[in-house]
């Protein structure tokens, strides 16, 4: 009788289904897993470190690069760091424009991990599906910060600037047929609130289309029921947030416990899961997606009904405008000071978290009284999910750590940093 | 925040910040020195050696229940305070940009103030938040008891502490570096260690291989720290609280 021993496998860094630069060593007993051993960091910018050496707006646009599939949540964490820090408030139209762009931030990330989930455990349609609809989101960023991706939108005591009245056409090209791009234009015949108006009305169909084809799938099933079971207490000793505490059957969510912005005005549900494993949190996710589409709703109709400005009228914070600088003294004293400077952000210490598509991504500020930060801290909610990757495969079939990498949402931006 | 604002909060109920401040100082009398934060949070200083009878208390007891640990980070004070560039003599001197280049202006730490293990705690059942703070002992070997026995989701983000500012803890179960590469030298978030870094790689078209080399970046400052005493933020002259128990935004 042959000799049979476990023997060690090499998952990543550069696997499809290892969503970025995760490399893992497994440790096997024929086709299961004993031992999983991450190995990250091979995405380690240090962020942190470099937002150290910059006054503290400049590193806005790296908090959009943390977690590159929701941006804006991850920006939206450290405006509210520096804002609790100055005593800041945005104004409410700027609050109702964060939320709603949380949420399509969280419709953006959701797709991302559906699309991305299903291709992984074998549904290739789902993906194609995901991209369609995401396409019209980032187009939502890009109406209203020039970049599709990472927007640099947010700043504290508001946002960048109000949301445009026209949205952007497509021109004729040799690229999409004139029916095609007549049809893309009659949606951005109005303006963006319109726009993403017109998107909440045809999203749930969507949602319904994307279960039809996963949610009574056998196959889906048979890959995700009772795969990755994590109970309660596991989860909050494992330091567990977003989706993953939910899917275990814990009713937690920052934007109701810990509102923050708007949050506590507006009207949503959270849906909690009951086994704990990766169907669970498939279901909390999708539904997620209805219920953002209904906070977006919401959104879309108060800023329609109350315009007002974006962002404080704070001049040592905020830079004045163009046409004020050319002909006033003083404002061109102070954007100069902005500019080269910063503003100093009073010395004390200050923990920010917000309910990030992924979980808790929290952002912890020290400073010393400087126009630099003197610690930055951002607490991504996929570290703590990847480090109980190991307890959760334990047991399971080499094909089941692809559906856990999956359920985990695991993006490398933020987990390296 | 307004000096109206503080005042009405310290003649009213006390807020959910004051009952957990009471809650911590009952559970724990003496062994907690709290700092004071403008920010309504609740930061404690805890000593080295009792961390890991607070941590248990604070997980355990009824009024506390920190079931979860969100995360642990390090932070190195070696510069905190200090800037890189004189403002206040600056009229007298000349507007040079006397940038203290490289290492920032040198100044007196007090042993034992150099590097700190901050922990970020969350109750699920009550909905409030901790925060922690130890002062490692040894500036040169600086060293904390682990918590992974009392919260699991401790693990890597001691790692990262380890591998980022070089502090060991104690008791914890495979404390290996995490971010940085395999064979990496130094910890880089120390204060001390250059934003460059100190190795750059490069393929050796000779070698047939990637290399490592000294850095040939010179480090720059593009933006000099400045700390500015701006009198709106300054508690003397705005009567704005700065006692935690005074404060008034509570269930942030």
């Amino acid at each position: 009788m042959a000799e049979i021993r476990n023997y060690t496998m090499n998952f990543g860094p550069q696997h499809p289904a290892a969503h970025g630069v995760l490399r893992l060593v497994l440790e096997m007993d024929g086709e299961v897993i004993q031992k999983a051993d991450p190995h990250v960091g091979l995405l380690h910018r240090a962020t942190e470190k470099l937002a150290e050496s910059k006054p503290f707006n400049q590193s806005i646009g790296y908090m959009d690069r943390l977690d590159y599939v929701s941006m804006m949540c991850n920006e939206h964490a450290y405006v509210m760091a520096i804002e609790k820090l100055l005593g800041l408030e945005p104004p409410l139209r700027a609050q109702y424009i964060r939320v709603m762009f949380d949420e399509i931030t969280r419709i953006l990330n959701h797709l991302m991990w559906l699309g991305a989930h299903a291709i992984d455990i074998g549904a290739m349609t789902v993906f194609l599906y995901c991209f369609r609809e995401r396409e019209d989101l980032m187009d939502c960023y890009e109406a209203v910060s020039g970049t599709r991706m990472h927007a640099t939108y947010y700043r504290p005591g508001g946002v960048y600037r109000d949301l445009p009245e026209l949205m952007p056409q497509y021109p004729y090209s040799q690229w999409r047929s004139k029916k095609e791009v007549d049809r893309l234009n009659t949606r951005r015949s109005g303006g963006l609130l319109d726009f993403i108006a017109d998107f909440t009305k045809r999203f749930p169909a969507n949602v319904d289309q994307y279960e039809t084809l996963l949610t009574d799938n056998r196959i889906w099933k048979q890959r995700t029921v009772n795969i990755g079971v994590v109970s309660p207490e596991r989860a909050m000793q494992l330091g567990f947030s977003g989706p993953m505490l939910r899917g275990s059957g814990i009713e937690w969510d920052l934007r109701k416990k810990q509102p923050y912005d708007v949050y506590d005005k507006l009207d949503f549900d959270i849906p909690v899961g009951r086994n704990g494993d990766c169907y669970d949190r498939y279901l909390v996710r999708v539904e997620e997606l209805r219920q953002s589409n209904r906070i977006i709703e919401q959104c879309v109709a108060w800023l329609k009904a109350n315009p007002g400005p974006v962002m404080i009228d704070d001049r040592k914070v905020r830079p004045p405008r163009r046409e004020e600088m050319k002909g006033d003294m003083e404002s061109l004293i102070h954007h100069f000071k902005l500019m080269t400077e910063g503003y100093c952000v009073p010395a004390g210490e200050v923990y920010a978290a917000v309910e990030a598509p992924k979980g808790e991504l929290g952002v912890y500020l020290v400073s010393d009284g400087a126009n630099k930060p003197y610690r930055l801290k951002v607490r991504p909610p996929g570290f703590a999910h990847l480090a109980s990757l190991d307890e959760m495969v334990r047991g399971h079939m080499l094909a089941d750590v692809v559906a856990v990498i999956g359920t985990q949402d695991i993006v490398f931006g933020e987990i390296d940093r | 925040m307004s000096a109206d604002s503080g005042i009405t909060a310290a003649v009213a109920t006390p807020t959910r910040l004051e009952i957990l401040a009471q809650a911590v100082t009952a559970a724990l009398p003496g062994k907690l020195t709290p700092v004071a934060n403008h920010t309504g949070e609740l930061t404690y200083e805890v000593p080295a050696d009792e961390l890991k009878a607070v941590a248990q208390v604070l997980r355990e007891a009824s009024a506390l229940k920190f079931e979860m640990c969100m995360d642990v980070c390090g932070v190195d004070y070696l510069s905190h305070g200090r800037d890189e560039w004189t403002t206040e003599t600056a009229t007298s001197s000349g507007f040079s940009r006397g940038v203290a280049r490289g290492a920032q202006r040198a100044g007196a730490l007090p042993p034992g103030r150099r590097f700190a293990v901050v922990y970020h705690l969350l109750s699920l059942s009550l909905n409030q938040r901790l925060r922690l703070r130890v002062f490692c002992a040894d500036d040169a070997a600086p060293m904390v008891d682990s918590v992974t026995d009392i919260w699991a989701a401790a693990n890597w983000f001691e790692r990262e502490a380890f591998d980022l500012f070089g502090i060991l803890f104690k008791g914890h179960p495979d404390l290996r570096r995490l971010l940085t590469d395999y064979g990496f030298i130094g910890h880089p978030f120390r204060k001390d260690f250059p934003l460059s870094g100190n190795v750059e790689v490069r393929y050796d078209p000779e070698k047939g291989r990637v290399v490592y080399q000294p850095v040939s970046i010179d480090p720059r400052v593009l933006v000099p720290k400045v700390i500015r005493h701006d009198n709106r933020y300054d508690p003397a002259l705005t009567n704005a609280p700065v006692h935690t128990t005074s404060l008034t935004n509570s269930d942030g």
